[in-house]
């Protein structure tokens, strides 16, 4: 089942890249055409909104910000309905949270263009110059740094930081966005593809309060187990990993510069040391359901061992493997001699934060299409990825700048902005990014979760002779941090 | 997929047939002929419009207005569907839009020079002739324009208002009137105001004309001084005769023979000639190319096929025969805006 269904993720991700989208898109609005429909029964003309953004999350909320400052957009109705409660913080809490996201530098680059990155850089973020990321089963690593480590490579910031500075730029959003709080929907209605007397040409959403709004355009932006997605009856590519993320704050030992995110792979998963502050960083252990729980079972002090030890413990290593990878090493410096960066050790930790430890489960999944008439999905809707790269967000970002740039041209051109045309642009350019990402990271995911010495054995040659190329890791920084 | 050609041919076809009913600047049915499947309806439309050649068909509806007789309304959505499937007959019309609304929001954000964010074209009154479903009124409409649409055909009008008024912005902005330029350009002379244009867009309509000279006239005769023309059709040339004529309906059979008057296509030379003498200036011609693989247009400097052409009612008051004069020889000006 796996297998099959990674064939299709990997075929359909040959032919985003390779295959002139034209034909693709073809075949799939056959598909597109067979959106059950319903007539709609109280038709209010005067209630159609030009953008309804479903889920206000990170993702929902830059979406709304995006749409609400661009000049073509301006006078269109665009409304956020967000399930939650409104997310302010008056002040930054002391205690840093265990939900963190990687920003790339584009996704900030997105950001400051709506205003929200100065809120961020006001409250609390960790930009780090350096990654390195190392393996368990041999002294293989690889490190990646912008030059002379001037530049960030990406920031450390927590979730609730992103979603309070959105939500204050959205205040003094007002005029263009609305947003309506504590607003759930229970049903949506999608137009029928061809035109029948008395039906309504809108997607129609009805809320919990029992009000049903109207709108050309719905960004479904409401997460992994989006509903827009599930009522759409889009199928999605997914697997669990049977894996489960712990997260944690850690208290380092002593205060360091703290700009280097560390990456272990371990046979039983990664696990990450992201900075927060010159004296915390934030824990991603990926590992098995059991693993996780017992770790969370721990006390805070056999804990902090266990973290430590991951990241400092050789056992797994065998000596033939070391032997072959140091040889190849060995081999790589005769050719290039100055390629290849230094080995450095993590700093080590002394405690947790209060209370910070928590679990989720982990799995990947792809909507097989990103749209249909008068619908799009953004950001975990569309697509979740494992965290062991940090892009999750950032393919999410990556949704909402190239949405309301074809969004922004479409309206300017005086088109209907829940056409296919300008939609399809989206699809075909977010899931030809966003696919080779899943893949590779998938990729990786998978060739380390395992000690077998055959694939330790490539993995090492692999991670080496990538580490020594530093056009290749030019190339993949570039990639990773759009 | 349509190709391109195929569209065109026939829409030829289609508004030959009309030909024997409407008046002379009946052209504005261009638009609003279809393919195939469509063809037996326009055949009945045909029909419909011999038994009212007599009184002339003026009916101003606003989008909001619209009194269609509720059996008939089932017939307007399944036309209305066929008009405004992306992806149907009508494909290369609706890709157009791609080209043809910038070429007309950006010419006339030149002339005007107006600044709203939102709605560039706020303010202005514009003319779609030969508007069918109102493939090129809407977009037009939701720029901030306000627009009448007018079509020969009151099976497009219906369509093209019952499409319009499900969606409130355009309620105000854009309205629709069964009949021909040369009847609301008579009408000018009772209305006033009400008939005077920021601007005339005929998009894939001179090449069905017969009387090219009648559509200059009333053109500039609704034309506010200073106002813009906005053309966009096909040039009389071999290059045009053999990929719509020989390749599309003796070689392809996409169409059936004799469907395309090449005699009709009209050149930029020759149309600048007309325009002129009638007292409007050529700003600019630009070449247009469909790719029938992507479905795209794309703009290029030969004008041998598709072509659009922007001009400017001169604001004192011409003379026909100076203006003529007074005009750059055409083929100097062709070549010149080609380069």
């Amino acid at each position: 089942m796996h297998k099959l269904s990674r064939a299709t993720l990997a075929l359909n991700g040959l032919g985003r890249c390779f295959v002139t989208e034209k034909h693709v898109s073809a075949i799939k609005i056959i598909g597109r055409g067979l959106v059950s429909a319903q007539h709609g029964d109280d038709f209010d003309n005067n209630e159609v909104y030009d953008v309804i953004i479903s889920g206000g999350g990170m993702v929902g909320s830059a979406m709304a910000c995006s749409l609400g400052m661009d000049p073509n957009l301006v006078g269109k109705k665009i409304l956020l309905l967000e399930a939650g409660n409104k997310k302010v913080l008056d002040k930054v809490p002391e205690m840093y949270s265990t939900r963190v996201s990687s920003i790339s530098p584009g996704s900030a680059t997105l950001l400051s263009g709506i205003g929200a990155w100065e809120h961020i850089t006001k409250m609390r973020c960790k930009p780090y110059k350096k990654m390195q990321v190392w393996d368990a089963c041999s002294d293989a690593l690889i490190t990646f740094d912008k030059e002379n480590l001037q530049d960030e490579m990406a920031y450390i910031v927590e979730n609730d930081i992103v979603v309070a500075a959105l939500t204050k730029q959205l205040e003094s959003l007002s005029d263009n966005v609305q947003v309506k709080y504590r607003s759930k929907v229970v049903k949506y209605t999608w137009p029928v593809p061809h035109h029948v007397a008395d039906s309504v040409p809108w997607v129609q959403v009805k809320l919990a309060s029992g009000d049903t709004l109207q709108t050309k355009l719905l960004i479904g932006a409401d997460g992994p187990n989006s509903m827009v997605r599930q009522q759409l009856g889009i199928p999605t590519v997914k697997w669990n990993y049977d894996q489960s993320a712990v997260v944690a704050v850690l208290h380092l030992s002593e205060p360091t510069e703290n700009n280097v995110a560390w990456q272990r792979f371990l046979p039983t998963g990664p696990i990450a040391m992201l900075p927060l502050s010159d004296t915390e960083s934030s824990l991603v252990w990926s590992t098995s359901h059991q693993l996780a729980e017992e770790l969370l079972e721990l006390d805070e002090e056999r804990f902090v061992d266990a973290i430590n030890s991951a990241f400092w413990n050789n056992e797994n290593q065998s000596e033939l493997i070391e032997t072959a990878g140091s040889m190849f090493r060995g081999a790589l410096s005769l050719i290039m001699p100055s390629a290849g960066s230094p080995r450095q050790l993590p700093p080590s930790v002394a405690g947790i934060g209060p209370k910070s430890r928590v679990m989720f489960p982990l799995g990947m999944g792809h909507a097989s299409e990103y749209i249909r008439q008068r619908v799009a999905l953004i950001g975990d809707a569309a697509h979740r990825v494992h965290p062991l790269a940090g892009q999750g967000v950032n393919l999410g970002f990556g949704d909402v700048a190239c949405l309301t740039q074809l969004l922004s041209q479409a309206a300017f051109n005086g088109k209907d902005l829940g056409t296919l045309q300008h939609l399809l642009e989206y699809e075909t350019e977010r899931q030809r990014h966003n696919l080779p990402m899943m893949a590779a990271v998938d990729l990786m995911k998978r060739l380390y979760s395992t000690n077998s010495a055959p694939v330790v054995l490539l993995r090492t040659f692999g991670l080496q002779a990538t580490n020594m190329l530093p056009m290749l890791k030019e190339q993949i920084m570039t990639y990773a941090s759009k | 997929m349509f190709s391109n050609k195929f569209g065109r041919l026939v829409l030829g076809l289609c508004a030959r047939k009309q030909a024997a009913v409407c008046g002379a600047v009946r052209g504005a049915a261009g638009r609003s002929g279809s393919s195939r499947t469509a063809f037996h309806e326009q055949r009945t439309v045909s029909v419909q419009r011999e038994q009212h050649a007599g009184h002339r068909l003026i009916s101003t509806r606003s989008a909001s207005q619209t009194t269609v007789d509720p059996d008939e309304v089932k017939k307007f959505w399944s036309l209305a569907s066929k008009w405004w499937d992306e992806r149907g007959e009508f494909a290369a019309l609706h890709a157009m839009n791609d080209l043809r609304v910038p070429f007309v929001r950006d010419n006339l954000l030149n002339v005007h020079r107006v600044h709203h964010p939102g709605k560039p074209l706020l303010g202005l009154r514009i003319l779609d002739v030969g508007c069918g479903g109102g493939l090129l009124t809407e977009p037009l409409g939701r720029l901030g324009a306000t627009v009448l649409g007018i079509d020969p055909v009151e099976d497009s009008i219906c369509t093209a208002q019952l499409h319009a008024s499900y969606d409130p912005d355009l309620r105000d902005r854009v309205s629709y009137r069964a009949c021909t330029l040369e009847e609301l350009s008579a009408d000018g002379e009772t209305e006033g105001e009400e008939c005077q244009f920021d601007a005339i867009v005929a998009s894939e309509v001179v090449e069905h004309l017969a009387d090219l000279e009648t559509f200059a006239f009333c053109c500039s005769h609704v034309l506010k001084p200073g106002g813009s023309l906005f053309i966009t059709t096909m040039n009389k040339t071999n290059l045009s005769y053999a990929l719509g004529i020989v390749v599309a309906e003796q070689l392809l059979r996409i169409v059936p023979r004799g469907t395309h008057d090449w005699e009709k296509f009209v050149s930029p030379v020759e149309l600048e000639r007309l325009l002129e003498s009638n007292g409007l200036s050529v700003q600019s011609v630009q070449g247009m190319l469909y790719n029938p693989v992507s479905g795209a247009w794309s703009w290029t400097n030969s004008t041998s096929i598709n072509y659009a052409l922007h001009a400017v009612k001169l604001r004192d008051d011409p003379q026909p025969d100076q203006a003529e004069e007074s005009s750059p020889r055409p083929e100097d000006h062709s070549s010149a805006s080609h380069s």
